[in-house]
């Protein structure tokens, strides 16, 4: 199916243009700027929705497609197109986009029309990396997106925002590296850079694995995965509310993406053979990153750790798929748990903005996001406390949220690949709760521990807004998943199929 | 079926709606506003269960299965929200929401004088939006949603006086032991669907009899019995909610709540989720006797130990509070021996009586102007009369009294514990009778140090004591009413009628409650069977006992105490549970996280690794400056040294 118009083009291409108007309208107004910003990134949400709504279910084909030649001397094309994979992610950012412009409306003072800018750019940018369908496009994307990043993270970050920003860019630098490289070496087997070409085309078991580990080295810093993942707490500490919202909401999803774009049609047998690894790495992601979050001091530190875990369970319900699949006597699971991940990675999506949102709502306030410094916020932030319990409640997986669905639907499959699997996923269930309500203990309870949390002011109408909703995103997912399953459930089925047979 | 449906959808929502609205609008409805609009929710859904109780237990009305909604269908497994609603479920109902009112209609006086009047209303009517959930489920899944609400709300109300520090411990504590409970339960669930592919009731219990052969391997090449797998998993669930050992220890903790919701809570329904669940999954557990063992030792051992700490206890809710954990033990143990139905009955039955206890505690605790302590206390009942009579009606049904409702349900669940073959259950019968002696000198130790004798202590606190007002004194007159004579008409139907009949499954082999039946004629012929029984004197004796040592010959006591001091310490140390979790699990675990971070992250990744690159970058870059000095005799012998190399290695190939 191909729109009438290119919905995906204006996705993309009206916050980007909506961005260079807000940049060029400059700190003079600076609230005609967040106006112009506010406008630009409803319209663009309201945009996307077209996409669900004109969305086919039943068939895992790209949908809305454009293709336009670009580079013709390379095989270079404009391609753009969405399936049940990239088309909930790409509304999960222009939702996440706006609530990043209101709750950066005054907390940003300095330079708001860059800032708002920014993000604006950023989020078409991000768009480009869901809907690309040319390698190359993907890849101009995937870089592009990290220059608002740096910026963001650069101008408006906290003290030691150098040292983070380096690590960060050495870590996604080297990673899309190896990346580049295996994509050029696709076009030359394949004379195409097309992604979907790139899914049939036959590669020897070498010659997958070397993409495969090419592919893990730009996916896994961005997921990221342990051991890669220490850029991540680094990045977060030091980048604004807005920042690590972006981040943690919809940065992360680009790398578990990546995966099922990429590394498991592209490289079948290769996934096969090394999805120990993966496996490996996902557990230990979860359980050794459980225990650094327990002993975390910063609230944001915290989070960030406890993101990373998280993800771990993306990871590993993307890669007990083969597992799953040589067991003769077990004939489903594996689809439950790439839906699984996938579920994870939306719900990850609001529940870490809504967590990071929390943290920025006591920074605006007490400049600090030392777990220590606070104690007793509920006594002056009533309304507050309540949203955070609630997140918190969501981030510890509890039922009803979309905390759960994620979690519980890779916990099935991953104990039809293996119990132990299972047993080591599921004692997040216990770490997850534990440093999660051991911060809530000592950040939101308790008698009011200074002058400072006595001088605190519960959040205002736009806070609210924000915080409200999200808690209604987390709970709609949580208490139905029904439809985002649905509409993933085509492209997943199909995703499934094609990865079940070699390519040897 | 249409009609039944919506009376059971208006029975669950009735209670959330009321929650929402004096939680969210706690201002704009203020604290009279809060309590009716909670109490009128809850309300309904009591008018609304009675109904269905009658509806189903004496009209025989159909049992009503229907989901409601599609939850989500994924790789062709189904989850669905929806109800089942039989003759277990309408009882539960039925307790569930005349306790909630009960304590709804006591809340009012008890908390009329502290901060979050809205918002403590707003969670116990969330409390049973989610029990009811729980109760009326027709899925595991949705049980499962239930389980973890209810164990929210409990979180929420635990932490209540957020300002203390020892109740947000508190809750934190219990949230982190009932997860420990969970994570073995999500695993059971898990099995469930891997092997059944389903996690609906009526498809899995109808398939498992197919499955009792099957086998699993989890460890190596040992097989273990899928049945067994999956029933240890679900009960370590209920080991959690139900407070068994060695997962008991945030119950008694979870004291630092407000009385009302100890009640509610921690003593009539969240707490008994585990014997409800382990009830309605009755068709697996039969098929595993192993598990059943294990359930019976789990819980005979509870009921046993846990009493003894409550002789030692001398804060009047903790006192109560071994006493359920005991109590609970003893329903757990009637699960393992296969009487699902005795241990449903003493459920009911403690429900009202332990409702009663803990309401009648909070009515001293009113009176006595928040201090707890009993040793304060005595010849209480002077002063507050309703209090003394329904306290002692309580207490005696709680002994098992004969003709009280407790004895009825206690003693059944002994002799069927005395009738089961399975392994473990000498052991634990003994313990269940010995464990009667110790509830009826843990209960009237406390109710004779604080009606009788003299008191209280502290004369301010005697010129204030008087009776509690009419919206607490009658929710436990309404208590005591259940507490005394509901066991006298539940006993016929609910164990050897059919009012469980296609609820309950139990093997033949396991049936102890059909081996009671063949003798059983009347009530009468109950009580005077049980009369001549142990339990029945070891109950009488642990009474005498605490009249003569706490009322008459208080010197006892203490002479009693230093001979055996290692056994009291040992007591009032609770055996060292808590001083073991808080050493080998939370501080390993936060010996482990600082651990891993500092060596595994800091030290070893960021250090080694990425620091260690960036800095050989680094080097690197300094030998390229180095090379690179733009001067141009460099570049040439750079070349020549180049063009020297290429040569070198032309020639030596």
């Amino acid at each position: 199916m191909s729109a009438d118009w290119p919905i995906l083009s204006a996705v993309i291409w009206l916050p980007v243009l909506g961005g260079l108007l807000v940049a060029f309208s400059g700190d003079k107004a600076p609230n005609v700027s967040r106006w112009l910003a506010l406008v630009v990134s409803v319209l663009t949400f309201l945009l996307s929705l077209l996409l669900y709504t004109g969305f086919d279910m039943n068939t895992a084909a790209m949908q809305f497609q454009e293709n336009i030649p670009w580079i013709e001397s390379f095989q270079v094309n404009y391609h753009l197109g969405v399936d049940g994979i990239s088309m909930p992610l790409i509304i999960l950012t222009t939702f996440i986009t706006i609530l990043v412009v209101i709750a950066g409306w005054q907390v940003i003072q300095y330079k708001p029309s860059q800032y708002m800018a920014a993000f604006l750019i950023m989020e078409g940018v991000m768009v480009g990396v869901f809907s690309a369908l040319d390698a190359m496009l993907f890849y101009v994307f995937w870089e592009a997106m990290l220059i608002p990043m740096f910026l963001i993270i650069g101008i408006w970050g906290g003290p030691n925002r150098v040292y983070a920003t380096i690590k960060f860019f050495l870590y996604t630098f080297l990673g899309s590296v190896f990346m580049l490289v295996a994509l050029i070496y696709m076009y030359f087997q394949s004379g195409s850079m097309s992604i979907l070409d790139f899914h049939t085309l036959k590669l020897g078991l070498t010659e997958q694995i070397l993409i495969f580990l090419a592919f893990l080295a730009a996916f896994a810093v961005k997921v990221p995965m342990w051991p890669v993942h220490t850029w991540l707490p680094d990045a977060h500490v030091e980048a604004p509310t807005g920042g690590s919202v972006i981040l943690a909401a919809i940065m992360l999803k680009i790398g578990g993406y990546g995966f099922l774009r990429f590394s498991l049609p592209i490289t079948p047998d290769a996934s096969k053979e090394l999805d120990w690894l993966i496996i490996a790495m996902s557990l230990i992601a979860v359980v050794y990153i459980g225990f650094v979050a327990l002993v975390q001091q910063d609230m944001k530190k915290l989070i960030a750790y406890s993101s990373i875990a998280h993800m771990g369970f993306v990871t590993l319900g993307f890669f007990i798929a083969f597992i799953i699949l040589a067991k003769p006597d077990v004939d489903s699971g594996v689809i439950l748990g790439m839906q699984g991940g996938m579920v994870q990675m939306v719900s990850h999506g609001f529940i870490s903005a809504a967590m990071f949102l929390c943290v920025g709502v006591l920074y605006d306030r007490m400049h600090s996001r030392e777990i220590a410094d606070y104690g007793g916020v509920v006594n002056t932030m009533p309304w507050f406390a309540a949203f955070m319990v609630f997140f918190a409640m969501a981030n510890a997986g509890l039922p009803g949220t979309s905390g759960f669905v994620g979690e519980f639907m890779v916990i099935v499959a991953s104990f039809k690949a293996d119990f132990w699997f299972a047993f080591l996923a599921a004692t997040t269930l216990i770490v997850g709760a534990a440093y999660t309500l051991w911060m809530v203990k000592r950040v939101v309870f308790g008698d009011i521990a200074n002058d400072n949390v006595a001088a605190l002011q519960d959040i205002n109408k736009r806070e609210a807004l924000v915080l409200t909703s999200l808690a209604i995103a987390v709970l709609v997912l949580g208490l139905w998943p029904e439809p985002l399953v649905q509409v993933m459930d085509a492209s997943i089925t199909n995703l499934v199929n094609h990865i079940a047979v070699p390519k040897l | 079926m249409e009609d039944m449906k919506s009376i059971y959808l208006t029975l669950v929502l009735a209670p959330l709606l009321g929650s929402i609205i004096a939680g969210l609008f706690r201002n704009q409805v203020g604290k009279a506003g809060a309590h009716w609009v909670t109490i009128i929710g809850v309300g309904i859904s009591f008018l609304l269960s009675a109904y269905v109780f009658w509806q189903h237990v004496m009209n025989g009305a159909p049992v009503f299965n229907e989901n409601l909604y599609t939850w989500m269908v994924v790789d062709g497994l189904e989850m669905h929200v929806g109800f089942l609603v039989d003759n277990l479920t309408a009882m539960m109902i039925t307790v569930v929401t005349f306790v909630s009112l009960m304590v709804h209609i006591y809340t009012i006086g008890y908390m009329a004088h502290e901060d979050g009047y809205q918002r403590f209303f707003s969670y116990i009517s969330l409390f049973t939006f989610s029990m009811l959930m729980l109760v009326m489920s027709n899925n595991f899944l949705q049980l499962f949603f239930g389980w973890e609400a209810v164990g929210l709300v409990s979180y929420l109300l635990i932490g209540f006086y957020f300002k203390k520090e020892t109740a947000i411990f508190a809750n934190m504590k219990a949230f982190l032991v009932n997860r420990v409970g969970d994570f073995g339960f999500i695993l059971g669930i898990a099995a469930v669907a891997m092997y059944f592919n389903s996690l609906d009731y009526a498809q899995v219990f109808g398939a498992a009899p197919d499955k009792a052969g099957e086998t699993i391997s989890i460890w190596g090449d040992s097989q273990w019995s899928l049945m067994t797998v999956i029933c240890i998993l679900l009960f370590i669930g209920a080991m959690g909610k139900s407070a068994q050992m060695p997962l008991h220890v945030w119950l008694p903790d979870s004291m630092e709540g407000p009385t009302p919701i100890s009640a509610l809570i921690h003593a009539a329904t969240m707490v008994t989720a585990g014997i409800f669940m382990v009830a309605r999954m009755s068709p697996l557990f039969e098929l595993s006797e192993t598990a059943l063992s294990f359930v019976l030792i789990i819980g005979a051992t509870t009921a046993f130990f846990m009493g003894l700490i409550g002789i030692v206890q001398n804060d009047i809710k903790r006192v109560v509070a071994y006493s359920t954990l005991s109590q609970l033990g003893y329903m757990v143990a009637a699960l393992g021996a296969s009487a699902y139905a005795a241990g449903l009955f003493h459920l009911m039955t403690h429900a009202f009586f332990k409702a009663l206890l803990f309401l009648a505690a909070g009515s001293v605790i009113i009176g006595m102007h928040h201090d707890q302590d009993i040793r304060n206390m005595g010849g209480l009942r002077k002063y507050m009369k309703i209090t003394w009579i329904t306290a002692l009606l309580g207490s005696l049904a709680l002994i098992g009294f004969p003709g009280f409702s407790g004895f009825f349900s206690k003693d059944a669940i002994i002799e069927a514990v005395g009738y089961s073959q399975i392994a473990g259950s000498s052991y634990a019968h003994w313990l269940l009778v010995a464990g009667v002696f110790v509830t009826a000198l843990y209960s009237f130790r406390m109710y004779f140090l604080v009606f009788h004798g003299k008191g209280p202590r502290d004369d301010h606190a005697k010129e204030h004591l008087k009776e509690s007002p009419a919206v607490v004194t009658v929710p436990l007159i309404l208590l005591a009413i259940p507490s005394v004579f509901v066991g006298w008409f539940a006993i016929e139907p609910m164990l050897f009628g059919d009012f469980f009949k296609g609820v309950l499954h139990v093997a033949s082999a396991h049936d102890t409650l059909g081996e009671i039946g063949k003798t059983y004629t009347d009530q009468i012929g109950f009580i005077s069977h049980g009369v001549m029984m142990l339990p029945f004197w070891l109950a009488m004796a642990g009474l005498a006992v605490a009249w003569y040592v706490y009322l008459m010959k208080p010197s006892i006591a203490q002479s009693v105490r230093s001979r055996f001091d290692w056994l009291y310490k040992l007591l009032d140390r609770k055996y060292g549970f808590d001083e073991f979790n808080q050493a080998v699990f939370a501080g390993g675990s936060l010996f482990a996280g600082k651990f891993l971070w500092n060596i595994g992250d800091k030290t070893v990744i960021d250090g080694i690794a990425v620091n260690g690159s960036a800095r050989s970058v680094g080097v690197l870059a300094q030998v390229v400056r180095w090379v690179q000095s733009g001067y141009l005799y460099h570049y040439a012998i750079a070349m020549i040294l180049g063009l020297l190399g290429l040569l070198f290695w032309f020639v030596v190939r």
